[in-house]
């Protein structure tokens, strides 16, 4: 057998010449690579294989090329080749050039800032991959690269999750009488202990034990060696990172705490809404979690205990099935130049999107453009009011809908046109339906052009244009 | 001459459902299917075994290989005795169908086909001319282990599944209708196809699957086709009405 683990460089694999090793891991070996017919570098993944290693060990290269083949997107790397040399399998991945988020959790504890800015590209990322109906099951800072744009990259699929795919890797786990853990013991989530996957707020639960070393240094649960350790998590709940640091923000302990809910119906819903909230820190609701200086008392922990013993097994439900249950519904509200019908029209499609959907979080969404006074001096400073003006009319317009405080965002947009800015703030915020009012006046519409229109071709996710009923009678069509 | 670089439809137990059959073939035409495999039970339970016969017939001139059913076997004489009533009617209104040609036609059929890494049989694998029905783990193993091809075709049980090697057992995977799954090249794999002129899981869309060679992909597809047209035929052939009701159902 050839040894992969020391090929040469300048040796010829499948079309690509082996420049150099640059990494050896757990289970792989990574080469950088170069097509011998020119073009894009890539990265050469070879099994790592002890004496007496079984071809199990393989398994992880079958599960990751399967899934790659089926997922894209900026936040996970592109596919080159894959197969079977004379050495075992192979891969040639993308390479992705950034740092590991491995070298920014050496520097933690991180400012609360720095902490949300990398939380929210890797929950972005996560989202992303999530709606590709994939689990990825191994998330730990090792397996994230953060790019200079700001952007995350997940990587190794090894252990990932497809619900529309066979599930190589619990089949494997099965026949293995060991009952070897899959993942990793400091980040892997309490229904993951227990053999539960395909949930995406496992990875929920992994990106809070991230937050939680970047904004602390330490890992909320350690590094369990024993199985008995390791379960602990189903019944303790970490210290709260303000225990350490009593400076830290309680907006950030309520996302991280939120994130490491050991049941995951307790924990955010989906990624996007740790994203959200880590990007608009201002209006995180704290609750008692972001507060807290201390663990939980014995008898929350004696209640857990009890549970795990009746719980029933959750039914399981395809990645984007889970999401499905929670949709981030963004509304858009021009209170001022909206007649109080529309405005009416507007909160009952709201009321009927988010019927029946337990997780839902609503945006509500105001576009300030800016007029010629900003130019002048005095224009920031009636900027500033007018934002104020439109959050408080915002506010207003919720309050009939009367909908929990803790499921409402606000915010004001500034700048550009309206449509382009609702565009992109859907898009950042993974929103899954828009809803918004179709201008009024025909007169008005034909001189700006229709903001509904443009967004309803532009927009990532769907759009629903509302009109109230008695204006579309008495208004003529153009 | 292997068929490298294929796309190949496979189709099983189209039943004289000619109305499910030209539904999948026009898919799998849409899709891009260079290649067809018909593993059996052309004819019984439906009312068009003789038009289904001649156009199975047309493509196996074009170089479409087709294995041989227990339906297909019935039709050509014998008992029957392994056949429930419904069945049996069935198959002895199919022989007054049939004419020297779809006889002979039948009876040409081997009862497995293999082209290079495929392996087609209508049952399974472990002997052939058993007719078992694959409908678990265990049974999947030993047509998996009897195979001689890393990936093998059947049908049959009417039902779809993927069944696949890991870590020294055989698993079941239930295929999501047009999710195309790599097929790896380190395991083996059994697709059970699921049936064109009867499904039996509750969907009455016609089953069919199609296999991508140069990329390893397979795909399981459920189309759905005139259901009330065949189930009416049914009818007016005078053949058991129930045959007719399960169509509309798919049971």
């Amino acid at each position: 057998m050839n040894d992969a683990e020391h090929l040469k460089p300048g040796t010829e694999i499948a079309g690509y010449r082996v420049e150099e090793k640059f990494h050896v891991g757990g289970m792989a070996v990574l080469y950088r690579v170069t097509p011998l017919a020119g073009g894009e570098a890539g990265v050469l993944k070879v099994p790592k294989l002890e004496f007496g290693s079984h071809p199990v060990c393989y398994a992880g290269f079958d599960v990751e090329r399967m899934i790659l083949e089926r997922i894209a997107g900026p936040g996970v790397p592109r596919l080159f080749a894959g197969g079977e040399g004379d050495f075992g399998p192979y891969l040639v991945i993308e390479h992705i050039a950034g740092t590991p988020l491995v070298e920014y959790a050496r520097r933690a504890p991180l400012a609360a800032k720095e902490v949300a800015r990398l939380g929210a590209a890797l929950a972005s990322a996560l989202h992303d991959l999530h709606r590709q109906e994939v689990v990825h099951h191994d998330l730990k800072p090792e397996h994230v690269i953060l790019l200079d744009d700001g952007r995350a990259v997940l990587i190794d699929f090894g252990l990932a999750f497809h619900g529309h795919l066979p599930d190589l890797v619990e089949a494997e786990a099965e026949s293995n009488s060991s009952g070897s853990l899959l993942g990793t013991p400091a980040y892997i989530s309490p229904e993951q202990i227990a053999g539960v996957r395909g949930d995406p707020r496992s990875d929920v639960f992994s990106l809070g034990v991230m937050l939680y070393l970047l904004a602390t240094g330490r890992l909320p649960f350690g590094e369990p060696t024993s199985i008995t350790g390791l379960r602990r998590r189903l019944y303790f709940d970490p210290l709260p990172p303000r225990h350490f640091l009593p400076d830290l923000p309680q907006w950030l302990q309520e996302i991280i705490l939120h994130c490491l809910e050991v049941n995951a119906q307790d924990r955010y819903a989906t990624a996007a809404q740790v994203a959200h909230d880590l990007t608009h820190p201002d209006q995180v609701v704290v609750t008692e979690r972001g507060r807290r200086m201390k663990q939980a008392r014995l008898m929350t922990v004696a209640k857990r205990w009890l549970a795990t013993l009746t719980a029933a097994p959750a039914a399981r439900k395809s990645p984007t099935a889970q999401l499905a249950l929670a949709p981030h519904v963004l509304v858009a509200v021009d209170a001022d130049g909206s007649s109080a019908a529309l405005l009416q029209a507007l909160r009952d499609a709201v009321r009927r999107i988010i019927a029946g959907e337990p997780h839902w979080r609503l945006s509500c969404v105001s576009v300030l453009e800016p007029s010629m006074l900003t130019e002048q001096e005095e224009g920031a400073e009636i900027m500033r009011s007018q934002h104020t003006q439109r959050l408080v009319e915002l506010h207003h317009w919720a309050q009939p809908l009367g909908l929990p405080p803790e499921r409402l965002r606000f915010h004001v947009l500034e700048g550009g046109d309206a449509a382009t800015r609702l565009v992109e703030y859907a898009r950042a915020s993974h929103a899954d339906h828009l809803v918004l009012g179709a201008r009024g006046s025909s007169g008005l519409r034909r001189i700006l052009g229709s903001v509904s229109s443009r967004v309803a071709a532009e927009a990532p996710c769907s759009v629903t244009v509302v009109r109230a009923s008695t204006s579309a009678q008495t208004e003529t069509p153009d | 001459m292997g068929f490298s670089f294929m796309k190949i439809a496979v189709l099983s137990d189209i039943h004289g459902n000619l109305e499910a059959l030209r539904a999948c073939l026009a898919h799998a035409a849409r899709e891009g299917a260079d290649r067809h495999v018909f593993l059996g039970d052309m004819v019984g339970y439906g009312a068009d075994p003789v038009a289904c016969l001649d156009l199975l017939a047309d493509h196996a001139g074009r170089g479409a290989l087709t294995v041989r059913g227990n339906h297909d076997q019935a039709a050509l004489g014998g008992l029957c005795e392994n056949m429930n009533f419904v069945a049996r009617e069935a198959t002895y209104w199919t022989r007054t169908q049939l004419g020297q040609a779809e006889r002979d036609f039948l009876a040409s059929l081997p009862l497995t086909v293999q082209r290079d890494d495929l392996f087609f049989v209508h049952a399974s694998a472990d002997l052939p001319e058993q007719w078992t029905y694959i409908t678990s783990s265990l049974q999947a193993e030993r047509c998996l282990a009897a195979s001689p091809a890393a990936v093998t075709f059947a049908g049959h049980v009417h039902h779809l599944s993927l069944y696949f090697s890991a870590g020294g057992g055989v698993h079941a995977f239930r295929p999501v209708s047009g999710v195309p799954i790599p097929l790896s090249e380190r395991r083996r794999w059994l697709a059970i196809v699921g049936s064109v002129g009867q499904p039996r899981d509750g969907n009455n869309a016609a089953a069919y699957a199609l296999y991508d060679q140069e990329k390893r992909m397979l795909t399981f597809f459920r189309v759905p086709y005139d259901h009330m047209t065949a189930a009416r035929k049914i009818i007016a052939a005078g053949l058991p009405e129930r045959l007719a009701w399960r169509l509309q159902r798919g049971v």
